[in-house]
């Protein structure tokens, strides 16, 4: 099974420390700067929106958000280009973008923050329902697959997937480690082996 | 194609209506023969418009970025358009119909804003609802997904007839004369992809309302109005249509003309074919800017274009469809899931309270209500869609439609159920209160999306909606009632000109730096359809609107005689009076450098601009004498209206031409300091310098507003009415516009130094 666009949303720890506003001169100095792979083109502000995507980076290949979600602050990473290559290369790929974009957030705001993503728990979701419709068929075929990525990418096989089985959203699971793992060596090991 | 696109395409095959499913692997092909250069760019760029395919801000590559213009470096170079780049993001405006929807339409429109935008889907002020950030490969998926729940984008953009509105309240209203959800139906229906419909200058909006004294379906801004009306003839009751044509907003608003008192249903779509093959013949169609339905009216004059219309009536071959989409038209069309009942007793709720008291209206069938749902600029969730199609099986037949408020209702509620109701709705996060009032501002897409927008307006509005949040429920209820629109342009989307208090963005040099400002606009009637316009009173700096509102409404507050509506309030104290409660807001600004946050927008960091605007060394000197100038004009065309307040429409007229000629000569003077001040010379070397130079023309209106100024000197002399004399002010505020934004291109460009020298 082809799996195309990726998302990955990486929770805040604790209550968002930051506020939402500050995302937005943070995001629009990203746009000047083009500090990321994509080719970023535009902020989006829905702040208004209770439990909404909060605000967003746009860009040509993908979205970046801080995102509220189901009631949850994150770091959302929402891949919109194909990517070429196996179902591996996808999930590291959209998971490197998160955890580059966590880090550089965390980084920013490092000296008024504290603001901090979780280091064991993320969401995985294919954002395709054509390709990925959200029905335990799907999840049987593609959960050995995000299984060995997990162990591939962290080392380890103690973690816990969650499948989130409404049939209406997208196909996703909850990824929740029980070792909190430093981001830095993680974005090493996926960049290595990109 | 994409491989999830080869899927959708293959699965919802036989499902879509065999046309549609053409059109839209027709518009498929047409991208991949653009992508191969083989289909005309402007040709293109009209056919994707007629798919709802609309650009975006920053499709032409270029992104002011807070310190200087640069390029966004988009892979793909071909384009979509003129000046549109083919892998730009876009928006899709998808067609609702008189703002009617079912659960199954929500979740699809979940889906797509999911899987293709950016997580929100949005209301517009037409009751469509778009999408942004859409890549055009990915349109046709979009389109068929769509066309698979009975929901076109076919002539959602584009010279096209646009989505026919309609009072969300349709069926259930206690004040309707009947229902014309039918009648407005079988428009849509009619006109979609008409032959006769496909060859205008320009596009064509209609709208239906069930009564005359509310605002639910302003008739009188469309270029087709139809208000339900009925008359007894042998003591049978008849159903018919109070009918006006040639409405419009946009930068100089027309009040629709009555072209019958009472339309019968069976000459509906008959005659507005007619009035499509007439517009489709005679409207004008090179210069786009005079191209709308009211030029040809204002044109030829009501009588005119009546009788071409007749003419061409009689002329048609009969068609079937004219009677056969009002076959089996009748009331209460739709039915109740629950049995009537009484309102539930809830004490000490206070959130529920509020809510019940904005939120609900009784509908005609008693024990039954709707209930509106008040989405924040326009915006929700694909979470928030589900949770609303849920709702809406739970408690209802799947009644519910958007309005051009931005909000949707949800129809046939049972009183008995009015709480659980709210329940639902507050755990899905849009239980909001406050529909229809203060703090339920309409506003288009401005800076954020448009291409068009000069301001943000929906930064302005949601600072302004934060403020307003904490205190809406403790005002009074004259102010709480209030109507507020925003407009990022004067193009008017956000609908400033219906409105008890309207903004709508402009720019202004402030210590030789842009800074965002938003026109003050008073004197708009929301109710009786849209029953009058307002006009500019002043431009404010964006940053300060929200003390001006301040201002504005407790002047209003304190000086308001008993039980006086807002309108009336403005017409009595005088608009100059109100201006001048305003007048220090324009006064004092800081220095940049003292608050660098005054040059920036509402929502956005970045230093203001509206292009790729330098500081030119010399601006500060030549700046003195031109903004001497133009305050000028600015002054003169506000007296212009506070003669026409007045009654004094020969006044009004005269002094808004004046204003318009002291703005060309604040221009004119920047190139030849000698210039008398006889109109004559100043329109002539105006013409030399400016207009045949096209240093005047607008970016995307071209010499429209320059013509203005030439129309108003060839006619110096003659009457006005009342309406010339709005006509002549409105133009008149627009010409000043365009040489501000004439003076700032050239600033840009160095050219008013260079020529300040010369």
């Amino acid at each position: 099974m082809e799996l195309q666009h990726v998302n990955i949303k990486i929770f805040v720890d604790g209550d968002l420390a930051v506020a939402p506003a500050r995302f937005v001169d943070v995001f629009h100095e990203w746009v000047r700067e083009q500090s990321l792979d994509e080719m970023l083109i535009d902020v989006a502000d829905y702040r208004h929106v209770p439990a909404g995507p909060g605000v967003m980076l746009i860009a040509l290949e993908a979205d970046y958000n801080i995102d509220q979600t189901a009631g949850r602050w994150g770091l959302r990473y929402n891949r919109k280009s194909a990517i070429e290559g196996t179902n591996h290369d996808r999930f590291r790929q959209a998971l490197a973008g998160a955890i580059n974009a966590c880090h550089l957030l965390e980084a920013h705001f490092a000296a008024d923050g504290p603001l901090t993503f979780s280091r064991d728990e993320f969401e995985l979701f294919i954002n395709d329902r054509a390709l990925a419709p959200n029905t335990p068929e799907t999840y049987a075929s593609c959960k050995p697959e995000i299984e060995s990525f997990v162990m591939d990418v962290f080392g380890h096989s103690d973690f816990a997937l969650t499948h989130h089985s409404d049939v209406r959203s997208r196909f996703g699971v909850n990824i929740k480690l029980t070792k909190p793992l430093d981001p830095k060596v993680v974005l090493d090991a996926l960049q290595r082996n990109a | 194609m994409k491989v999830s696109s080869a899927r959708w395409k293959s699965r919802l095959d036989g499902t879509i209506p065999d046309q549609l499913a053409q059109e839209i692997d027709a518009f498929e092909l047409e991208i991949e023969l653009r992508l191969q250069d083989k289909v005309d760019e402007k040709i293109f760029a009209e056919t994707r418009l007629r798919r709802g395919a609309y650009g975006q801000r920053y499709d032409n590559g270029q992104r002011f970025d807070g310190t200087e213009t640069r390029q966004l470096a988009y892979p793909e170079k071909s384009s979509k358009g003129p000046g549109t780049i083919w892998d730009a993001p876009g928006m899709l405006r998808i067609k609702i119909p008189y703002g009617g929807m079912n659960p199954e339409q929500l979740e699809v429109l979940a889906d797509l804003a999911e899987e293709y935008s950016d997580g929100i889907a949005h209301v517009t002020t037409r009751q469509d609802f778009q999408l942004h950030f859409i890549h055009i490969e990915d349109t046709p998926t979009l389109m068929r997904r769509l066309a698979a729940v009975g929901i076109t984008t076919r002539e959602a953009c584009g010279n096209s007839v646009r989505n026919v509105t309609a009072c969300p309240f349709a069926g259930v209203c206690t004040d309707q004369a009947f229902d014309v959800t039918p009648y407005a139906h079988a428009l849509a229906m009619f006109l979609l992809g008409h032959p006769d419909a496909q060859n205008f200058g320009r596009k064509f909006k209609p709208t239906f309302s069930g009564c005359a004294q509310h605002s639910c379906g302003l008739t009188a801004m469309h270029d087709l109005g139809y208000t339900a009306v009925t008359r007894v003839v042998d003591g049978e009751e008849q159903r018919g249509f109070r009918f006006v044509v040639g409405g419009g907003l946009g930068a100089v608003p027309d009040q629709a003309k009555l072209f019958d008192e009472f339309l019968p249903p069976e000459e509906m779509l008959p005659i507005a074919q007619a009035i499509a093959r007439v517009f489709g013949r005679h409207g004008e169609k090179k210069n786009r800017s005079r191209a709308r339905m009211k030029f040809l009216i204002r044109n030829w004059g009501m009588e005119k274009f009546k009788e071409e219309v007749l003419k061409e009536r009689q002329s048609l071959p009969d068609d079937p469809r004219w009677t056969e989409y009002l076959d089996g038209v009748a009331d209460d069309v739709e039915t109740p899931l629950k049995p009537a009942g009484d309102f539930p007793t809830v004490t000490g709720n206070e959130a529920y309270d509020r809510w019940f008291s904005t939120n609900l209206r009784e509908q005609r069938q008693e024990g039954y209500v709707t209930v509106s749902v008040a989405l924040p600029l326009g915006d929700l969730t694909p979470d928030q869609l589900r949770a609303l199609a849920d709702i809406v099986r739970r408690f209802t037949n799947g009644t519910v439609r958007t309005t051009v408020e931005q909000n949707m209702v949800i129809r046939w509620v049972s009183k008995s159920d009015v709480f659980d109701l709210f329940e639902a709705l507050t755990g899905a996060g849009i239980g909001e209160p406050g529909a229809g009032n203060i703090l339920d501002i309409v506003t288009c897409p401005g800076t954020d999306t448009c291409k068009l927008g000069i301001s943000s307006s929906r930064g302005l509005t949601a600072e302004l909606r934060s403020r307003l949040a904490k205190k809406s429920f403790e005002m009074d209820e004259a102010i709480s009632n209030l109507h507020i629109k925003v407009s990022g342009c004067f193009n008017s989307c956000g609908q400033h000109h219906v409105s008890d208090i309207g903004f709508y963005g402009v720019n202004r040099i402030v210590n030789g730096y842009q800074v965002p400002h938003f026109q003050v606009v008073l004197g708009g009637q929301w109710e009786e359809n849209g029953g009058s316009y307002g006009l500019p009173i002043v431009a404010i700096a964006s940053k300060r609107i929200p003390e001006a509102l301040d201002r504005i409404t407790d002047y209003y507050l304190r000086m308001r005689q008993k039980n006086e509506r807002f309108t009336q309030f403005v017409t009595r104290v005088g608009k100059g009076q109100i201006r001048q409660v305003l007048d220090d807001l324009t006064k004092n600004r800081p220095d940049h450098d003292d608050d660098p946050s005054f040059y920036s927008d509402w929502g956005d960091p970045r230093e203001y601009s509206t292009g790729d605007v330098g500081i030119g060394e010399c601006a500060g000197e030549v700046v003195s004498a031109y903004q001497f100038a133009m305050t000028d004009a600015e002054r003169m065309v506000f007296e212009a209206q506070l003669f026409l307040d007045a009654g004094n429409v020969q006044g009004a007229g005269t002094e808004a031409y004046r204003a318009m000629v002291r703005a060309a000569k604040a221009l004119v003077q920047i190139k030849y300091d000698d210039v008398a001040d006889d109109a004559d010379e100043v329109v002539e070397e105006f013409r030399d310098r400016y207009y045949d130079t096209k240093l005047i023309f607008d970016p995307f209106a071209g010499g429209k507003f320059a013509n203005y100024l030439f129309a108003a000197h060839s006619k110096v002399g003659a009457t006005f009415t009342s309406d010339t004399a709005r006509h002549a002010i409105e133009e008149g505020q627009l010409f000043i516009e365009a040489v501000h934004g004439c003076y700032n291109r050239m600033r840009t460009a160095g050219l008013s130094e260079s020529t300040e020298m010369s």
